[in-house]
């Protein structure tokens, strides 16, 4: 028997409380008529016997104590999924927008996915060839890998995503499985266009799915588009055997709508206010890329999110360090130097890479030259350090040639074309001929037997 | 029995209304499914359940029905070479039911039930039995011999007892009859509720190392056996990697190793590495020592919040066979962190960061339940315990570190610095310190000779002298000091580099025995004694720098292998050699 039930006993910014509802169970979705002949979704979220606290996805603008009429669907929030949803453009819910209608589902999983068991899970080893100097030699991205950008408001996140999802060579047979989930959250509209435009012109539009969550969309809707862009790319990579690389922008949008929702709940909250679940919250997201036994897909996130303040002790940078395998970190003063793309190589890292370089992937001398370039630069910093107390021209003769060193290291290694694609060699030789301006007893990171074959100082 | 039903839900807690059938921390059945709860608060009015497993489905009305017992776990032959989740299911078993997705209301043993265990009996009728006691022994794997004990509450006389044989986990293979005339069925396993310490006969001073290969450990902070170490770090400052390495190299008989809130492919990775690698001890591979529990971070929070104990438990009870055990959890901030959560849902007044009040008390109870001791059935067993600290914004001052810090006695504090310039482990040597290295003095003299410590606390003064000297090198340069400060800087270098920084990747190097790492210092203190009668003569330091020597030294761990200890001979030769030609 479908019963609906009329009117809300309360209203507190997205949420409507019920009272009188039997049957219902926790996380099921409500389907919500207004009287004026719209209706809008919800998700119940508390239960206390017939009391129901319901989050409404578009909002509660326009509802009153009585001009509901609300039935239970009983199911959770479940996605439609076909193949024909590749190239795709969807609402932040996952309802198409495109006007080339509804999506007609061979299969529905619920969006809040389940765990990949431990034990199921393959240890990624096949490393992307992004076609960017710093990531390839020095933070490898690995297919099945959640590898974020921190990034700040007003730096080139975007191009450099944009360049990774052009550039990014997955082995041959393996092109054609090649796919992207694109999840804008909170973003601005022109910036989803901007990524629509490029992934336009670089021809990968046909296999890109984008869900839009716009910066004016309501926020509820926001805390659903990541969970429907990681159920899609599951889907594609471990039902149909695609390899997914999902970007995710802007995670900071999405925690602050997280934020907000919990207080409107009424919830205790943990640090700077957002919630105490904020890591499992983010976790429940991130941990969903990888790759699974006997399944040929794979899914690698990318996740954007810019730090307020450019504070990377901030809970959203902090938590997210914890949960992903590394983290590409962007710098303003890199940026304002017109560096691009302005990685700041020090904080930057991937956990996995040191298991999908070297021999057999890339070249025997990555992992050791990566060693020795994240050494010297790191002196590099500490010279310069010292020249801004003592000056430049005080400078011992090795710190002046740390110094110069840094100079050439950002000038032609860091800084790159937005449409130049090296490749792996020429990023990995380019990487010597710089080390070789410093003496060869500075390279202390390296055996002899790689320096005699790659050092030419 | 009552028939209670579910009256709210919200996340990972329910509550049931107007029912006086539960006792506090009682394990609970929720729903259809069957889903695993466990008490946490009880009112006239609401009683509170902790789940743990996904909540999404459940109903109010749905059945809620108690075992009786509190959260348990399951201990007998199995456990070693297994992964486990938070509440000791085995995840194979899980993948076996429920494929590669983790799906809720699985029940599977926690041990393998039909599994057959070559059982050698060591009682007879007659005997009297006491609590702890060893009843049989059983191959539990190649190198672990597990000893069946009789639980520490039951004692009394041997009535029956099986032939030596195979046997299955739950069949029986003795009857005792205890002071009361009452019988018991004893089989190869026992249960034992995780929040409750196992008993032990008396507790012993930590006055063995725990020996680990791992320089900066050994040498200048090193842990006792039964002692309690934690590693704090932000993140990509390498707590993991420490972690495994302890788990790989540290020489306890068995390693419990839990992945509390982490990540999932970092369990795979562990899974993978144990199994390749090959114990140089005792030519098995690692995981013929190990037991997993894994609970990522996307796993249910309550589950993550039990794993901490159910690992434990499972430490106590291969302590009480007599075994040295090494407990990692990894890591404990994302087990407070869902304290605070569960916490948070039961409106509890928050303290400090929103953790709740008894976050202290529970980090006390959990590293008290690390030790040495005399275990009930004789002998001596031990469980080290060595917990990451994950800091919020890589500060210390936060409460979870700085409640860590009470009850541990080792404190290997991570550097970003460090971690950025990949000076790894990245342990910073001003920050860091061990209580335990006087209780272990003695050993240290006893087996390495009084040089080791000696050598070890120059080492420490040498790098104290460095890092205020960088002060002054940090305003100034280094060209302004003097040639006999320079050479503290230079031989500290070398200590960092040479000494200090360790290649985990490196085949000699990842492991380093205690007689190379003592070696090591020597040949370093060598060259900073002769190199500093040269300064007394007033030859410059430059001089000294040209002839490599330092540079040589730095590389000494990996040109020098583990089996040839003799080369260090020559390097003192070369040494003495080279300066001598300086001299004249």
């Amino acid at each position: 028997m479908i019963i609906d039930y009329v009117g809300v006993k309360e209203i507190n910014g997205s949420l409507i409380v019920m009272d009188g509802v039997k049957g219902v169970s926790n996380e099921e979705i409500v389907d919500i008529k207004l009287e004026n002949g719209t209706s809008r979704q919800g998700r119940v979220v508390q239960i206390e016997g017939e009391r129901i606290v319901v989050q409404v996805f578009e909002g509660t603008r326009r509802i009153s104590l009585k001009n509901t009429r609300t039935r239970l669907t009983g199911h959770p929030m479940e996605m439609p999924l076909s193949p024909e949803i590749v190239g795709r453009v969807l609402d932040g819910a996952g309802r198409p927008i495109d006007g080339l209608g509804e999506i007609f589902p061979v299969k529905k999983m619920n969006i809040n996915g389940t765990p990949i068991n431990p034990v199921s899970r393959v240890y990624p080893r096949n490393y992307i060839n992004t076609g960017i100097s710093t990531i390839d030699t020095l933070m490898t991205l690995i297919r099945g890998q959640k590898l974020p950008i921190f990034s700040g408001s007003g730096m080139s996140h975007n191009d450099l995503a944009v360049q990774i999802v052009r550039q990014a060579k997955i082995s041959g047979a393996d092109y054609n499985n090649f796919g992207v989930v694109f999840a804008a959250m909170g973003v601005q509209k022109d910036v989803a266009e901007y990524f629509r435009k490029s992934f336009e012109e670089s021809g990968v539009l046909s296999r890109v799915v984008m869900l839009l969550n716009l910066s004016n969309d309501p926020i509820i809707e926001r805390t659903l588009t990541p969970r429907c862009a990681l159920t899609i790319a599951e889907y594609l990579a471990f039902e149909l055997d695609m390899h997914i690389l999902v970007i995710m922008t802007d995670m900071t949008a999405y925690a602050e709508a997280l934020r907000e929702f919990s207080s409107s709940k009424g919830e205790i909250p943990g640090r700077k206010g957002y919630p105490g679940y904020l890591y499992s919250d983010l976790a429940s997201l991130y941990e969903r890329a990888g790759m699974i036994k006997g399944r040929n897909g794979s899914v690698t996130q990318i996740p954007i999110l810019t730090m307020p303040n450019d504070d990377i002790t901030h809970p959203i940078p902090d938590l997210t360090g914890y949960i992903t395998e590394g983290q590409i970190v962007l710098d303003r003063a890199l940026q304002g130097q017109g560096v691009y793309p302005p990685v700041s190589v020090l904080p930057s890292l991937s956990r996995l890479m040191k298991d999908g370089i070297g021999e057999g992937y890339t070249r025997a001398d990555h992992q050791p030259l990566a060693n020795q370039l994240f050494a010297s630069y790191a002196k590099v910093i500490d010279a310069r350090a010292l020249a801004s107390v003592i000056g430049e021209e005080e400078l011992s003769p090795i710190d002046k040639k740390y110094i110069e060193f840094g100079r050439l290291f950002e000038a032609r290694f860091v800084n790159q074309g937005f449409t130049e694609n090296r490749s792996i060699e020429q990023s990995l030789d380019l990487g010597w001929e710089l080390l070789s301006t410093l003496p060869r007893a500075e390279l202390d990171r390296v055996d002899d037997a790689v320096l005699d074959a790659y050092y030419k100082g | 029995m009552d028939n209670n039903v579910i009256y709210g839900i919200n996340g990972p807690v329910v509550t049931v209304k107007n029912t006086d059938s539960f006792e506090m921390m009682e394990m609970v059945h929720v729903g259809e499914e069957n889903l695993v709860g466990e008490v946490i608060r009880i009112t006239d009015e609401l009683t509170t359940i902790q789940v743990y497993e996904e909540t999404t489905g459940l109903k109010p009305g749905d059945p809620v029905t108690g075992t009786g017992a509190p959260m348990n776990v399951l201990l007998g032959p199995g456990i070693i070479d297994n992964i486990f989740d938070g509440i000791e299911r085995p995840l194979k078993a899980i993948e076996a039911q429920k494929g590669a997705f983790i799906s809720r209301g699985a029940s599977v043993s926690s041990l393998d039930p039909d599994r057959r265990w070559t059982v050698s009996m060591k009682i007879k009728v007659g005997d009297r039995l006491e609590g702890g006691q060893v009843y049989a022994t059983l191959p539990e794997t190649p190198i672990i011999e597990h000893r069946v004990m009789l639980h520490p509450d039951l004692s009394g006389v041997v009535k029956e007892v099986r032939k030596d044989g195979e046997y299955r986990v739950f069949d029986t293979v003795a009857v005792i009859e205890d002071d009361l005339g009452e019988k018991h069925n004893l089989t190869l396993c026992q249960q034992w509720p995780i929040r409750t310490a196992r008993p032990v006969r008396q507790q012993l001073a930590p006055t063995i190392p725990l020996i680990t290969g791992q320089r900066i450990m050994d040498t200048l902070f090193p842990i006792a056996k039964g002692g309690a170490a934690a590693i704090p770090g932000g993140f990509g400052t390498g707590k993991t990697m420490n972690q495994h390495q302890l788990a790989k190299w540290c020489d306890a008989d068995i390693i419990v190793y839990v992945g509390c809130g982490e990540r999932g492919n970092e369990m795979s990775q562990v899974l993978d590495e144990f199994s390749e690698l090959i114990d140089p001890k005792s030519n098995r591979p690692m995981t013929d020592r190990t037991v997993l529990i894994a609970n990522t971070s996307n796993m249910p929070v309550a589950a993550r919040e039990a794993s901490i104990y159910t690992g434990i438990t499972l430490a106590e009870y291969y302590r009480d066979m007599g075994y040295h055990v090494a407990m990692m959890a990894d890591s404990t901030s994302r087990w407070a962190e869902a304290l605070r959560e569960i916490s948070g849902r039961l409106e509890e007044m928050p303290a400090e960061e929103g953790f709740p009040a008894y976050l202290p008390s529970r980090l006390a109870e959990f590293y008290e339940r690390g030790g040495r001791a005399d275990v009930l059935g004789g002998g001596e067993g031990s469980v080290t315990l060595i917990g990451a600290v994950s800091p919020q914004g890589s500060d210390f001052s936060e409460p979870v570190t700085q409640n860590t810090k009470r009850f541990t006695r080792v404190f290997w504090a991570l550097d970003k610095a460090l971690a950025y310039a990949r000076h790894y482990p990245a342990i910073n040597w001003i920050n860091s310190y061990s209580e335990y290295f006087n209780d272990l003095d003695p050993w240290y003299r006893e087996n390495l000779g009084e040089e080791f410590i000696e050598y070890r606390n120059r080492i420490s003064a040498l790098l104290q002298e460095e890092s205020s000297l960088m002060e002054i090198v940090k305003l100034i340069g280094a060209d302004v000091l003097p040639d006999d400060q320079k050479l503290v800087i230079e031989t500290a270098r070398a200590v960092r580099v040479g000494f200090l920084q360790q290649n985990a990747f490196h085949p000699e190097d990842t492991y380093v025995p205690l007689e190379k790492q003592k070696l090591m210092m020597k040949v370093i203190l060598h060259l900073h004694n002769r190199a500093r009668e040269v300064v007394a003569r007033e030859i410059p330091i430059s001089k000294i720098i040209a002839l490599g020597l330092f540079d040589k030294l730095a590389k000494m761990k990996y040109d020098i292998p583990n089996n040839r200890l003799d080369m260090f001979d020559d390097y003192l030769a070369e040494i003495d050699e080279k300066l001598d030609a300086l001299l004249q």
